[in-house]
């Protein structure tokens, strides 16, 4: 299953949704909001997305995930709008009859979500300034 | 023809709006809608050449024909995670 919230992430939540008598290992992994950047210190981040297109592109890869790896479940949640320092802007849980399917999906997965899902963030630094990121120049 | 395409972060930044219009030849590719938005947006027109471009809810290469009413959108390197 996949989310896109404007709301904060409650990760308790997403680790008990993939719980399972039928799971013998559970990864949760975070991304959150850092406060320094080559140097700079950021104050918050806006995250902007492409609905239609953002949503598509999660699900294919929740769906290639799973057909990669024998999951019992899968939940990625991404947040957008305004996030300040140490909050929490991705969530994807994972679980698996054995730990390493479950290691391995979720790596793969926040890997796959930094390369094609239409999503972007901009950096408002301490200094008033802001900045898209756009990796790869 | 004109071809709307959709603008995010950076570019649409510099554009100042959400999509524009881009006039191209009835055939025209995705590479072509690319250069037409460079020369658009010169301020970003670096970026645009390392974007994605997508047709509906699918990335599009550049040799893909585009029809006058597409779905196209300009997807500039992403920073999601």
């Amino acid at each position: 299953m996949i989310q896109l919230t404007t709301n904060p992430i409650d990760t308790q939540a997403v680790l008990e949704a993939v719980r399972s008598p039928a799971a013998g290992a559970v990864v949760l992994f975070l991304g959150t909001v850092r406060e320094m950047t080559a140097g700079r210190q950021t104050e918050s981040l806006d995250y902007e997305y492409y609905g239609e297109m953002a949503h598509a592109q999660l699900a294919r890869l929740e769906t290639e995930a799973r057909q990669r790896w024998d999951l019992v479940e899968c939940l990625v949640v991404h947040r957008t709008g305004h996030l300040p320092v140490g909050e929490t802007s991705v969530a994807i849980a994972a679980s698996a009859a054995h730990r390493r399917a479950a290691f391995d999906a979720a790596s793969w997965l926040i890997d796959r979500i930094k390369q094609v899902v239409p999503i972007w963030k901009r950096e408002n630094y301490a200094d008033g300034t802001h900045e898209w990121s756009h990796p790869g120049g | 023809m004109n071809v709307r395409v959709r603008l995010f972060a950076a570019v649409r930044e510099a554009a100042g709006c959400e999509s524009v219009e881009v006039d191209v030849r009835e055939d025209a590719t995705i590479g072509e809608v690319r250069r037409r938005l460079a020369e658009r947006l010169p301020a970003v027109a670096e970026l645009i050449r390392r974007a994605m471009f997508t047709v509906g809810t699918q990335y599009a290469a550049d040799d893909q024909e585009v029809a006058p009413n597409a779905d196209v959108a300009c997807i500039p390197p992403v920073s999601g995670g």
